[in-house]
């Protein structure tokens, strides 16, 4: 017998082997090799979380219960995948052009970025998955009872609960180190999706395996087994038609509007084109699925004694025949669905809590105070409160599992879950594919489902007295007998589930509709709409942000904070040169906004990411050409419109780069003028002290002293080295100007650059009491470059930084990343920023920023630095938005093994 | 005639030299390096012949001149500019607000001390 610790030992060998797929996954993914992980077969393969413990036990013991009715549970997501056509291919084609990150996002972003709608939906959806996830609870706890039963007395480990609540911290553990492992708030997680295809695969394999094992290893034969079902009970069974209309209704508009589901369905979709292969290979996988659960449901019923709980004939089976290995595969395989199905619902509702709940909550505490200017980084506040929402839900999970008694048969407590997440579809679809749909009705009818469901099905789920008493179930309440929670209007005999299907669908669309149709958008309401429905046709997307005042620099801070250094300036920077601008800072049009805002809406959801760009930007959200051209929507006052639009931002990028050229001559022209008096001061400077000190020597021999006299000629000899050094640097600069020069290109390591530069510097950075801190993880960068040009680069914003920091404890921080094959480092100080205005200048010759310090400098450092980087094929430019100066020089880096 | 000469200017090497050259000559030589509170020093020390650079820190010579001409009290104080950069428009601009000998730099210790000496006798016989 296998022996309980051997059970454990291997479901923990097996998280181990799926957190280590997951981690190469997410590798993998970062480097930019993701052609494998975005392939249709891996996203199809993820949809099959849609396959639970429940369908991995419970479809057995539904069979042997109801007979082929377990089949509608597969056939409603078939449905919806062959006709991916009309509903999945707009809805995923919108979740991936506004960047949604939830199903409550969606909903919230659909009808006017309302926060309320996300609070509802996420309300909704946490509570109607709660007994989902203690669905997965009750099977792995079962699952694990009877691997101990021949340990113990009796079929029961000694205490079911304690091993649920080991299960359910086990998971949240599980979750929260796959889930919000990296920094990366971002809504894709590749490493998941592999890891759950790869799940997919072993539980298909362990179903299969047992089903072929109980074909031929205890029937004989195909022969054999069409007998047996013919002669079992399930051939009797008959077939109740308003069950099995609203089973498939019901589990087709679960597909839709799961939270798990709509995560893999929509948010890790990385390609639309995915869909087109998923809509057969998913049915396909759902058929194997299937395929053997009525020869071991009627096996299991002809060979298990009597009374042997159906749910678990997919274990048991095996186990009496002593086939251990194949029991152990038959736990994995249920293990696999119970684990991917919590992983993945608990990521999908913890960024909906965190999104629609705590980030609303907690800018709605930093109210008054400017967003922007606030440090520190968001991903953090974003993370912990994913962690502890994800610990909350399987809390509540386990929870769950307690009250209701955890005896409930598997496929009942799915269904309750369904219904109640099945309530979203009515402003799902109506959001969808109707401009007429409204905040008000949407929040209306949802409410209303949800009130419905909780009444009719989830709080009676509890069991008779455990929330709604027997009395009132019995009666209704105050003995209205219309009210019965199960019998509405006095139509009892109903099955429960389709009586609570059908009362709330009604009711909540009908309310959906009325409201609606009774009440009025708002501007951002339309404007939202129209993206949504009409998605498919329109490409270029109408405008939110009518743009009045707003730094970019701020909005770069904003970015940075929720998005991570990295990618933030990467989008700006992209954005800046599509503008045809230079640097860091693209002008803040309401195109730019539109995207940036598109872009945080992936990390906190768009009402947050509306909410937080607003004080920054200023403007009207919707300004009153934005509704007119949402009102003209004949396809040729929109094309007319988009041409004209296109002409002119054409004209606006051309005028833009016009007025940067025409700004940059005149500064130049103006430094042209400056070159000359400035050239004249800087030699004319050092050779007065020169004129005069080597006249006093010679006048007034016998008059001075010693000591006078060396000092003298100490002056005389450093101002001669320093003409001396000007004159190198100004040849220098001529030299690299006029590309004469030859750089000697070697292969390096970065660090040992950095080393030669700083020790270079040692000695005046000392004389300053500057820190220079380095993160030394940038260890193995290889460069092929002129070290020692290089080397000067760095020397030069070293010494810049010893020169103009003024902090009172100056500290200069440099850092090494690489990206897209370059290595970026970045230095900055702790001093002050260098003004707006002066940017664009600092690198042109002589161009001092004051005279602060001006002994020893001619100010053609950082030319000097400009022209090295060109000719090294790099850059150097100043890096805005970093509370110092900073500068950061890129450079292509040597890919390993070439 | 006073003998007490202010120099403004911000080059330390600058600084020794001229200082040398005038107190071996018997001025008594007060210094500053700042362009912003140049004139509260001039003010201060109210000295007899102003040496003043025109490339300094925080506001330039010239600025230093304008507002100090403006004054009543310092109107007819006489002014040494230096200035390195030696254009003839600096010359212009110099004469223009009012600066009573202007030299560029490197000059002869001989130049600048008789330069001082004359503007010095000049405005005491005024």
């Amino acid at each position: 017998m296998v022996s309980f610790n051997l059970l454990v030992l291997v479901a923990l060998t097996y998280v181990a082997a799926l957190f280590a797929v997951a981690f190469w996954a997410d590798t993998r993914a970062r480097k930019g090799r993701s052609k494998w992980l975005r392939s249709p077969i891996v996203y199809t393969l993820s949809l099959s979380i849609y396959c639970t413990a429940w369908t991995f036990y419970g479809a057995v013991g539904y069979a042997a219960r109801s007979g082929l009715e377990f089949l509608t549970i597969y056939l409603g997501p078939t449905l919806v995948l062959v006709g991916w056509w009309w509903v999945l291919r707009k809805l995923v084609h919108v979740g991936r052009a506004q960047r949604v990150t939830s199903i409550a996002d969606l909903i919230s972003s659909r009808y006017g970025k309302s926060n309320l709608l996300g609070v509802i939906v996420t309300l909704l959806a946490v509570i109607g998955t709660t007994p989902y996830i203690a669905l997965q609870l009750q099977s792995v706890t079962l699952a694990f009872s009877v691997f101990a039963a021949d340990r113990q007395a009796g079929w029961n480990l000694p205490d079911l609960n304690a091993t649920a609540l080991w299960v359910a911290a086990g998971l949240a553990l599980f979750t929260i180190l796959f889930g919000t492992r990296n920094l990366d708030v971002n809504e894709r997680h590749s490493g998941v999706v592999t890891a759950i295809a790869v799940e997919a695969v072993v539980k298909l394999i362990a179903l299969l395996a047992v089903g072929i094992f109980v074909v031929w290893g205890i029937a004989g034969g195909l022969d054999e087994i069409a007998e047996a079902i013919h002669a079992s009970r399930i051939a009797t069974w008959q077939m109740d038609g308003a069950r099995w209309v609203s089973l498939t209704f019901l589990s087709a508009a679960a597909f839709l509007t799961l939270p798990r589901m709509f995560q893999v369905l929509v948010v890790e979709n990385a390609d639309e084109r995915q869909l087109a292969t998923a809509s057969w290979a998913f049915p396909l996988y759902l058929l194997l699925m299937s395929l053997f659960v009525l020869p071991i449901a009627v096996i299991g019923l002809q060979t298990m004694p009597v009374g042997s709980n159906p749910d678990l004939f997919v274990l048991t089976l095996p186990l009496s025949q002593n086939r251990e290995g194949l029991a152990m595969l038959s736990f994995l395989g249920g293990f696999s669905s119970a684990t991917s199905m919590v992983i993945v619902a608990s990521i999908a509702l913890s960024t909906m809590v965190s999104n629609h709940i705590i980030m609303p909550l907690w800018l709605w505490l930093r109210q008054g105070q400017p967003g922007a200017s606030q440090s520190g980084d968001l991903r953090q506040l974003v993370l912990v409160s994913r962690r502890f929402s994800i610990g909350g839900i399987l809390l509540l999970g386990y929870a769950y599992y307690r009250f209701s008694g955890g005896g409930t048969a598997l496929a009942a407590i799915g269904l309750i879950s369904f219904t109640g997440v099945a309530q979203v579809l009515p402003a799902m679809l109506g959001g969808l594919f109707w401009r007429g749909a409204t905040r008000n009705g949407a929040a209306a009818g949802l409410v209303i489902g949800f009130a419905l469901w909780a009444y009719t099905l989830f709080l009676p789920s509890f069991g008779e007295g455990g929330v709604i008493s027997a009395r009132l179930l019995a009666e209704g309440p105050w003995g209205w007998q219309w009210l019965r929670p199960q019998a509405l209007f006095g139509i009892g005999g109903i099955d429960p589930v389709v009586h609570a299907l059908f009362w709330s669908m009604v009711a909540n669309t009908t309310v959906f509709v009325i409201v609606s149709l009774a009440s009025f958008p708002n501007p951002l309401e339309r404007l939202q709409s129209a993206q949504f429905v009409h998605a498919l046709a329109q490409s270029t997307p109408a405008r939110g942000w009518m743009v009045e005042g707003g730094g970019a620099e701020d909005l770069l801070i904003l970015a940075q904070r929720i998005m991570g250094p990295a990618e933030a300036q990467e989008l700006f920077q992209n954005h800046a040169s599509r503008q045809g601008k230079e640097g860091y800072l693209p002008d803040p049009t309401p195109d730019f906004i539109e995207r940036l805002e598109r872009e945080l809406a992936g990390s906190v959801g768009a009402a947050t990411a509306h909410a937080m760009i607003g004080p920054i930007v200023g403007g009207a959200a919707v300004s009153v050409d934005d509704l007119m051209a949402v009102a003209d929507e004949t396809q040729q006052v929109l094309e007319y419109s988009n041409r004209l639009e296109a002409q002119s931002e054409e004209l606006s990028r051309t005028a833009r780069q016009l007025s940067s050229a025409n700004e940059q001559l005149t500064q130049l022209s103006l430094q042209k003028d400056a070159f000359l008096s400035q050239i004249s001061h800087e030699l004319r400077t050092p050779m007065t002290s020169i004129r005069s000190f080597s006249e006093i020597l010679t006048e007034a021999k016998g008059v001075l002293e010693p000591e006078e006299r060396r000092k003298y000629a100490t002056i005389i000899q450093d101002e001669s080295i320093r003409l001396t050094r000007l004159l190198d640097d100004l040849l220098d600069l001529s030299v690299l100007e006029n590309g004469q020069v030859s750089m000697d290109m070697q292969m390096v390591l970065l660090s040992d650059v950095l080393d030669r530069a700083e020790a270079t510097t040692a000695s005046v950075v000392k004389e300053r009491a500057m820190v220079i801190t380095r993160d030394h993880s940038a260890r193995s960068v290889t460069l092929r470059t002129d070290a020692g040009r290089l080397a000067q680069v760095f020397i030069n914003l070293i010494v810049n930084s010893v020169k103009y920091n003024d902090a009172a404890n100056p500290r200069l921080d440099i850092c090494v990343s690489t990206r897209d094959g370059q290595a970026l480092i970045d230095l900055i100080d702790n001093g002050s920023a260098i003004p707006v205005d002066q940017r664009s200048v600092i690198f042109e010759k002589f161009s001092r920023l004051s005279d602060q310090a001006a002994a020893g400098s001619a100010g053609l450092g950082l030319a000097i630095c400009r022209e090295i980087m060109d000719k090294l094929g790099g850059r150097v430019a100043y890096l805005p938005g970093q509370g110092g100066a900073a500068f950061r020089v890129a450079i292509p880096v040597v890919e390993a093994g070439i | 005639m006073g003998n007490q000469v202010l120099l403004v200017e911000d080059e330390p090497n600058i600084i020794e030299a001229v200082g040398f050259i005038l107190s071996r000559d018997g001025w008594s030589v007060a210094t500053h390096a700042n362009g912003e509170t140049a004139l509260t020093e001039i003010r201060r020390i109210g000295p007899d012949v102003l040496v003043l650079d025109v490339m300094l820190p925080g506001r330039s010579g010239f600025e230093v001149l304008k507002e100090l001409r403006q004054d009543a009290k310092l109107a007819d104080l006489p002014v040494l500019m230096l200035t390195a950069r030696g254009q003839e428009k600096d010359r212009m601009l110099a004469e223009e607000l009012g600066a009573t000998r202007f030299m560029t730099k490197p000059f002869a210790n001989n130049e600048l001390l008789e330069a001082v000496r004359e503007i010095a006798g000049r405005a005491s016989k005024r």
